[in-house]
């Protein structure tokens, strides 16, 4: 460690000398990470570099696929959440997840708010917490006259809010969003950014991007991931976003941001 | 002319449209060699299974009473009987059955039976009742002076409801379809939970890597190809010989459990199948709110995966309804009266009782066999519709 000015559990979640491995494959190596707590920080990088591989591992995502697994720490609250003593169904309240293609349930859009909030044991009044978390997903105005009807039915910038309302009613401490624009065209992406901001003052959210734009607009600190010379990846650099968009350190960082868009 | 001209096509595409044209052309004639097949099948069984016939009887009905029989009361039909049978057939009648007790269908049966004794002397197909009925009548008068010539629909009410007899004109397929209906009913309730519970543990816990496990996939697959009749001996040694405390035997129970093990290995892959077509994003945004395995599980893989699932059931229950051999070797009775009435009854089924009667030399029992069959078919659509009834109502909840 080199830094770390606060005690551990001043940041919202800290990476440790984390190794990810898919099978034999080291897929991310030696990543030192420490997230600050309700702020936007954003993972931006090229294809293939780990990103989703990282954000993944906050909650215990990658548990999911067989033939991962991980080295060091990753630290909630003071405590590393890959320990055995860890149940990664807690993590997962606790750490909430929008993916990269908006996936609401097949059922109705009540539905696919309560039953998150319903299956964690939820005891206060369902119809409060779905219209709050509809409110706080900038979604209610838009909905409330149909609760009852299929999510399905709902435009794909309406479904990725309303993936965001459900994970805002099991009432997580950090939300984790993988490319959540990647499939919405402008003016959706746009909302979403918008709803970040509004949600940066309760939650910690830690973004994955392919959009530079987005980072820059959205974010507060910016983490550049790239493919080592072993297609493993690494992280290159991690700051304030204005400071890795106006003057990075590192050369690579900055043939990344003005290559593309320079 | 350029290549870029519109109305220019070129010989490669001209040769392009021309090979889809073919292959449409081939799908077309395969779909309509199959159709031409169903049609020709369920023509000719429906083709044997009605048609004129030449009847003779014993005694005519008219000189028994004044109305025609079948509207005759209970009482009446009784004291034509008393009147009439035997003293001694009569007494061995009442030692199993006392007429008092038998209802007015069992009244008339027993009249045509004992007393009546239709006689169909030949019958003939409905092709040739409809468009060679002078012959007909010729062949009846030269051939069976004093005999009638009525139309027959093998298929009939009485033969649906009524018991196995050895003369084709009153035999009834009751015994065989609640036999059938029975064990197809114990198949559903045994194989369904053990077929979607297999499927869920290979697909969700197991995993793959582990050598155990692939060896029972590549078990389950195998055993969907072994032909029926090996499940026949499975189920004779096991059910009927090993188990026979249990299940006493050549029994329904019996059956219905072979029956299971038989169908087990399609309906576990087709239900693999349906759960696997499960999006993954599914399973990712249940586990990303917190929601353990089981809830995952229970909640959004089996709703999203029932629909396909019950396909699968659909198709393993019409080959199980259908099926013969194992059933022969678990030891269907060839010839029996009895219904079934619990999981020990001894039983027969439709297609064996089709198989029986297939085997006879008399015309008459062909036509039985053909109404048999059409009653068989029957079944096998009401069920298959109760089922995707079943499905579409899983599916529309969505």
């Amino acid at each position: 460690m080199t830094e770390t000015p606060f005690p551990n559990n001043a940041y919202a979640i800290e990476l440790r000398n984390v190794d990810i491995f898919y099978g034999n494959f080291r897929a991310v190596k030696d990543i030192n990470l420490q997230i600050e707590p309700r702020k936007i920080t954003a993972i931006i990088g090229p294809s293939g570099c780990g990103k989703s591989t990282v954000i993944r591992c906050f909650n215990r995502m990658n548990d999911l696929v067989p033939s991962a697994h991980l080295n060091g720490e990753i630290l909630f609250h003071g405590k590393n959440i890959y320990d055995p003593d860890v149940d990664p169904v807690q993590v997962r309240r606790l750490i909430g997840m929008v993916f990269q293609k908006p996936n609401p349930f097949p059922k109705s859009i009540y539905e696919n708010i309560a039953w998150g909030a319903r299956v964690n044991g939820y005891r206060g009044n369902m119809d409060d917490l779905v219209e709050q978390s509809l409110r706080q997903a900038a979604l209610w105005d838009e909905v409330k006259d149909t609760l009852k009807k299929s999510a399905l039915a709902l435009s794909g910038g309406q479904q990725q809010r309303l993936c965001i309302a459900r994970t805002l009613a099991v009432r997580p401490e950090i939300i984790l969003m993988d490319e959540p624009c990647s499939a919405l065209d402008p003016i959706a992406t746009l909302k979403i950014e918008d709803l970040m901001r509004e949600l940066s003052t309760q939650y910690t959210i830690i973004i994955v991007t392919h959009n530079m734009q987005q980072a820059a607009r959205a974010s507060d600190f910016t983490a550049f991931f790239t493919m080592d010379t072993d297609r493993a990846g690494i992280m290159v650099e991690y700051g304030p976003t204005s400071q890795i968009f106006t003057r990075p350190k590192d050369k690579r960082t900055e043939d990344y941001i003005t290559g593309r868009f320079g | 002319m350029t290549d870029n001209d519109l109305m220019q096509r070129s010989p490669h595409l001209i040769r392009r449209h021309r090979n889809g044209k073919i292959g449409r052309a081939i799908f077309f004639l395969s779909t309509t060699i199959g159709l031409v097949a169903l049609i020709v099948l369920i023509l000719s069984i429906i083709n044997q299974s009605m048609g004129l016939v030449i009847v003779r009887y014993t005694v005519e009905p008219a000189t028994l009473s004044d109305k025609p029989l079948e509207d005759l009361e209970s009482t009446e039909l009784s004291a034509i009987l008393t009147q009439r049978l035997k003293p001694s057939r009569l007494r061995t009648i009442e030692r199993d059955t006392p007429l008092a007790t038998l209802s007015r269908t069992q009244l008339y049966n027993l009249v045509m039976e004992e007393i009546v004794v239709p006689k169909v002397q030949k019958s003939f197909h409905l092709d040739e009742s409809l468009f060679q009925r002078a012959k007909i009548e010729q062949i009846a008068s030269e051939e069976y002076p004093g005999a009638h010539i009525t139309f027959r629909s093998w298929i009939n009410w009485n033969f649906i409801v009524g018991s196995l007899s050895k003369s084709p004109e009153i035999a009834g397929i009751r015994t065989a379809l609640m036999g059938s209906l029975w064990i197809i009913l114990i198949t559903i309730v045994v194989a369904f939970p053990i077929g979607v519970g297999a499927a869920i543990y290979l697909e969700e816990y197991a995993s793959s890597s582990s050598r155990i496990n692939r060896i029972i996939q590549t078990n389950i697959d195998n055993l969907a190809g072994v032909p029926s009749i090996v499940y026949g001996i499975l189920g004779l040694a096991i059910f009927v010989r090993s188990l026979g405390d249990l299940t006493q035997g050549r029994t329904v129970i019996s059956a219905g459990l072979t029956m299971a093990l038989l169908i087990l290995p399609i309906l576990i892959i087709n239900a693999q199948e349906a759960i696997r077509a499960v999006p993954n994003s599914l399973r990712q945004a249940s586990y990303g709110l917190g929601a353990t395995q089981w809830q995952t599980i229970w909640h959004h893989v089996l709703p999203y995966a029932l629909p396909g699932i019950l396909t699968g059931t659909i198709l393993s229950i019409s080959r199980a309804f259908g099926e013969t051999a194992p059933l022969i070797l678990v030891g269907a009775s060839s010839f029996i009266n009895k219904d079934p009435s619990s999981l020990f009854s001894r039983f027969t089924v439709l297609p064996i009782q089709i198989y029986n009667w297939t085997s006879r030399p008399q015309d008459t029992f062909r036509n039985i066999a053909a109404a048999a069959i059409i009653i068989l078919i029957l079944t096998l659509l009401t069920l298959n519709a109760v089922a995707i009834l079943l499905r579409n109502r899983f599916s529309k909840r969505v």
